[in-house]
């Protein structure tokens, strides 16, 4: 177990992150999970989901539910403008598109640049989370949001069960 | 073209498939007294090809079994076997052997050696067997042995294979090689001739040629001087043809074209064996599902990006911009025509259904001891690819259940003074934007007395005075079963909610219809296709739905007084004479700044599983053929909605299901603590 553990980090530790802004804070996503950056566009509410999914879009053809990180982990001010970024994800053979304050780079971090991270509250368990980055002065939250997404607190899939 | 022969493994594997179904569809069909000359040419020329593709790629257990199958198929043609019940129920479980085989070398395995050889134990006895039995044949006894003689003799056959590219050659000539010996071979204007010595029969050599290339490429004949003994015997047998049967001529005058050339002595064979094969690889071709989904995609996109720029064009003045509004309405009937045709693609005729169940009905038949007549109606209704795969199992439940409770024993069918042999009818046909697929059968029907008794045993609370209807829809409970036996047939009560369920899921729904003593029909209503759908959009608040155009019956306004109270929440509407339950919209989907007052909105009176209720909306937008797309491919279920599409300016519209949204509005208030008493009532 503890070998498949160290397997993975190894395998992550090494991949490209794209970074985006949510409030004050940086975060980090392997890049070969996202699959483009858009606007942000009218979506259509869908009733009775939790607050921080915003609805569907029409992406050329394809509904995409659009959520929003920022009031998922109830930072950022949550203003819909011309600057509002997307960020299309692909996740799991699925298409989810989520909003955050901005993308800034695309980041190689080593190993050596990758803490584990302590434990967190509630807003973001600390099960999705890979590790900190740390790039000079800035701090990186290295996000697992594949299994993020696919969790059943982000209401995105059906529970298996069902 | 490349010449790598594993990638024909797939279209043989395919062809010979289609094949074994054909065979055993005949072999059903096949009238015991009188059979069809034809059918039995039928049967045996499908063994023959499969035998010949088989040798081919190598399959040998699978050569060998066709290779004894067609001898006692042959021997059945020529009238020298006279096939009764017995041997036709061998020769189906030879076709499943077949079947099996062919699976086994589809995932690279080699078939069971048993079963194998126990097949070839059996046929090999029949073969036996009956003949000695003698057979009085009426026709043609006389120049039997020709079939069996004639592939004994080697000789001489010159094959010329037209229309080919030099690469190709080498492989040809090395396939060809393996039926004997090449003696010559020589290519000049796309034109491959080779001799060959071989003991093979000349139209095996050009069936396995087949699997490769067309038909009309391939020519065979036997070269002067070969053996005289075969020359003879092959005569022999295409006079023997002639005379035999007009039936194996009629295939024979519709020509494919390159039937001229072919060889005169197996003349009389060669063209009546065309005729399945054309129809197979000319009259259709074969597509991914995959392919034809992408295409239906990329129209309903070119659908939308169409209406899209109507919209734009829309306020143009027409006296600037005539060309343009002449262009862009041009477009828009393209478009449709387009969307039309494509959409067809994708239907497929029901016959693909009803075919697998003259087998399922004659072995579940003989097994409980019951006399059971098929008939089939409207075999030719069509009906998308998407959901005729998905109504196989809940017919084939219906049909199992008709055949095992259903219809009688004959000796209880005659007592009750009806014939002894039971009918089980399956039909299929359009109505409206629908399809009524039904399963009937003349057997005893439903007992309602041992229905309602058995619902008051498990627990489901019922009334006295229920009506039938609704007693039948009981059964569709889970684990719901009146069989007094539990057979492995069925009874188990694992069956009728699934069946329910599959047809619900589908968009569709059932209906019983049962008589005590007469009979019962199960009655499955689905739409055409589940890709498209006639829709009628309403606006609650600032949101737009689409309301299936199926499930709505009118629409109306209503006044303060046609509307009360029910246990203080719920609200029914009175119309002509009729209570209906009111459902808001802008509560079930939590809409902010809708209508909510009653008699300034609009009802829309909808229809599901048989019952009608309202739907209060804010007002309608109008009518549209929406292209329906899934929601769960990125996101979740989301109660009291079907699926999801693209309006004509780009947004995504919901669309209602319109069956779940009572239950969903019930749910709603019933979750709202303060109300929970009322909706227990």
């Amino acid at each position: 177990m503890e070998k498949i553990m160290s397997d993975q980090h190894h395998e992550v530790k090494g991949n490209e992150f794209l970074v985006f802004r949510i409030g004050d804070e940086e975060y980090g996503i392997d890049i070969l999970k996202v699959q483009e950056i858009r606007g942000y566009d009218g979506v259509t509410r869908i009733a009775n989901a939790p607050e921080f999914i915003k609805g569907v879009t029409n992406l050329r053809g394809v509904i995409v539910p659009i959520l929003d990180l920022r009031i998922k982990f109830s930072v950022g001010e949550v203003l819909y403008n011309q600057q509002t970024v997307v960020i299309v994800l692909n996740i799991a053979d699925r298409v989810v598109g989520v909003v955050v304050d901005g993308v800034s780079d695309v980041l190689t971090l080593s190993p050596e640049q990758i803490r584990d991270a302590p434990d967190f509250g509630t807003a973001l368990s600390s099960e999705y989370i890979m590790g900190l980055g740390s790039i000079e002065e800035r701090m990186l939250i290295l996000m697992d949001i594949e299994k993020m997404m696919s969790s059943s607190e982000m209401a995105l899939m059906d529970e298996v069960a069902a | 073209m490349s010449m790598d022969i594993t990638e024909f493994y797939q279209t043989f594997f395919e062809e010979a498939e289609e094949l074994l179904n054909e065979m055993e569809h005949l072999l059903l069909e096949l009238d015991l007294d009188d059979p069809d000359n034809e059918q039995l040419n039928a049967i045996f020329r499908a063994a023959h090809s499969i035998k010949g593709g088989a040798g081919t790629f190598g399959f040998i257990v699978l050569q060998e079994t066709t290779h004894i199958f067609e001898n006692l198929l042959d021997r059945a043609r020529h009238h020298e076997l006279i096939l009764d019940r017995e041997i036709i129920d061998i020769f189906l479980e030879t076709k499943d052997m077949l079947t099996d085989q062919l699976n086994a070398y589809r995932n690279q395995e080699e078939p069971d050696p048993e079963a194998f050889e126990r097949i070839c134990t059996t046929l090999k006895r029949i073969a036996e067997e009956k003949t000695d039995a003698g057979s009085p044949a009426p026709v043609a006894s006389a120049p039997v042995e020709a079939p069996v003689a004639a592939g004994a003799g080697i000789r001489l056959l010159e094959i010329v294979l037209s229309k080919l590219d030099e690469d190709e050659c080498a492989t040809l000539t090395e396939e060809i090689a393996l039926f004997g010996t090449v003696k010559h071979s020589e290519y000049a204007d796309n034109t491959l001739k080779i001799s060959l010595e071989s003991s093979e029969p000349a139209d095996d050599i050009e069936a396995v040629l087949c699997f490769v290339l067309d038909a009309s490429q391939i020519a065979i004949q036997e070269a002067a001087g070969g053996a005289e003994a075969p020359v003879a015997a092959a005569a022999a047998e295409s006079m023997k043809a002639e005379t035999q049967a007009v039936a194996e001529e009629a295939p024979a005058a519709e020509p494919k074209g390159a039937d001229s050339k072919a060889s005169q002595a197996p003349a009389s064979k060669a063209p009546a064996k065309k005729p399945g094969k054309a129809q197979s690889s000319d009259a259709s071709l074969r597509v991914s599902t995959e392919k034809v989904d992408q295409i239906i995609n990329l129209v309903g996109e070119l659908v939308i990006t169409q209406s899209m720029l109507e919209q734009t064009t829309q306020g143009l003045d027409p006296v600037v911009n005539g060309q343009l509004l002449t262009g862009m309405s041009q477009l828009q009937r393209n478009a449709r025509d387009l969307q039309e045709a494509v959409m067809s693609i994708r239907m497929m005729q029901m016959d693909y259904v009803f075919n697998r169940f003259p087998r399922l009905v004659r072995d579940l038949a003989s097994k409980l001891g019951k006399e059971i007549e098929l008939v089939t109606v409207g075999k030719s209704t069509e009906l998308d690819k998407g959901l005729i795969e998905r109504i196989i199992d809940p017919l084939t439940h219906l049909v199992r259940n008709s055949i095992d409770h259903g219809i009688e024993l004959p000796e209880k069918r005659e007592a009750a003074g009806k014939n002894r042999l039971g009918k089980l009818t399956l039909s299929a046909q359009h109505q409206g934007g629908n399809i009524l697929i039904e399963v009937s059968d003349d057997g005893a029907g439903l007992n309602r007395d041992r229905i309602l008794a058995k619902a008051k045993s498990s627990g489901i609370p019922i009334s006295d005075n229920i009506s039938d209807d609704e007693v039948w829809q009981l059964i569709f409970a889970p684990g719901f079963s009146t069989a007094e036996q539990v057979t492995d047939v069925s009874g188990r009560g694992v069956g009728m909610d699934v069946v329910k369920r599959n047809i619900q899921q589908m968009g569709g729904y059932v209906e019983i219809l049962s008589q005590y003593g007469k009979g019962s029909t199960t009655r499955i209503v689905l739409p055409l296709t589940l890709a498209i759908l006639d829709g009628m959009s309403v606006k609650v608040g600032e949101e737009v739905f689409i309301l299936p155009l199926g499930a709505i019956m009118e629409s109306i306004q209503i006044k303060h007084e046609d509307i009360n109270r029910v246990a203080g929440q719920e609200q029914v509407i009175h119309v002509r004479g009729e209570y209906l339950s009111l459902v808001e919209l802008h509560k079930v989907f939590n809409v902010p700044d809708a209508q909510t007052d009653v008699t300034q909105g609009i009802v829309m009176i909808v229809q599901s599983d048989g019952r009608h209720f309202a739907l209060l909306v804010d007002q309608l937008i109008g009518q549209h053929q929406v292209v329906v797309k899934n929601l769960e491919t990125n996101y979740r279920k989301i109660p009291g909605v079907s699926a999801a599409t693209i309006m004509g300016d780009g947004s995504v519209a919901l669309i209602l299901d319109v069956p779940a949204l009572q239950r969903v509005s019930r749910d709603r208030r019933g979750s709202e603590p303060a109300r929970a008493q009322a909706a227990v009532h």
